[in-house]
């Protein structure tokens, strides 16, 4: 299921990165330290966190995630955006918590 | 050698949202010269951590990547306080990261055995108060 399906079936907002709404989402991970992230997210999940910086957009970008997905509708700052447009990373926002955003995606994708 | 590719970067001291830059340079170059996404992958993921290492702890600090046919090497060194304890550094989990970089996402002290897990080789010279060279190898073929 692609990215924007996703968020169109789970009601998330799209945030930034149009390029890649029609990367497909083949997992679900969750963590807010970066370095976890980078050791741990599989290439083409789905990364839930609450994190909003540049940092975790460089991070999506190097580990190959499909998308973030910013949980507690947690904040995109203004930075970030513009990376994640530039470089063509997918955001979408989610006003649920980690847990249920993560379960609902994987729910849906089958996982 | 005529088919090595040598870059350049320098890592700017404390400027995180800088940081991650000469890693997303040089996975757009492997990907454009063709390498194996794994092996992509493995090079941007031990690049950033040594990149944002630089920025965090070393002060900032210079690296150098050279791309054979055969293999990705990258040195990266810097001019900051040294590591006391390689062995500790080493360990996951173990970190002296501060605080105002823990609220980015920072210092769950596993960069440097990120590195080491996706790295091929990986050596580490550190002398306190002089600075760290931190040299990794990636074969791509
Ligand atoms: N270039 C360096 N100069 C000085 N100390 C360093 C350097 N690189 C690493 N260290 C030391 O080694 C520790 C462990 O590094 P590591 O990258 O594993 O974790 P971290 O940077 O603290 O957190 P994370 O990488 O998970 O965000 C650091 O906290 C720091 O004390
Ligand atoms: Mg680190």
């Amino acid at each position: 299921m692609t990215v924007k399906e996703v968020a169109d079936r789970l009601g998330f907002t799209l945030l930034a990165g149009e390029e890649s709404y029609e990367r497909e989402v083949e997992s679900v991970y969750c963590c807010d330290l970066l370095s976890f992230v980078m050791g741990r997210a599989p290439a083409d999940s789905a990364w839930v966190t609450v994190m909003g910086n540049v940092n975790a957009m460089a991070v999506s970008t190097l580990a190959d995630t499909a998308c973030i997905v910013l949980a507690e509708g947690a904040a995109l700052d203004a930075q970030a955006k513009e990376k994640a447009d530039q470089n063509g990373i997918a955001v979408l926002g989610s006003r649920q918590p980690v847990y249920e955003t993560a379960r609902a995606i994987d729910r849906l994708i089958g996982g | 050698m005529s088919d090595t590719i040598r870059l350049e970067y320098e890592v700017p001291g404390d400027d995180f949202t800088r940081a991650g830059e000469a890693s997303s340079d040089v996975k757009r170059l492997l990907k454009k010269l063709g390498v194996a996404p794994g092996a992509v992958r493995r090079v941007a993921i031990a690049l950033y951590e040594g990149e944002i290492n630089l920025a965090i702890h070393g002060g900032g600090g210079q690296i150098v990547v050279e791309v054979s046919p055969e293999e990705v090497s990258m040195v990266l060194s810097d001019q900051g306080p040294g590591i006391p304890n390689i062995e500790l550094a080493m360990q996951e989990g173990w970190s002296t990261a501060p605080d105002s970089v823990r609220n980015l996402g920072f210092g769950a002290g596993m960069g440097l055995p990120n590195m080491k897990r996706n790295a091929d080789e990986m050596t580490i010279e550190s002398e306190v108060g002089v600075g760290t060279t931190v040299r990794m190898t990636v074969r791509v073929a």
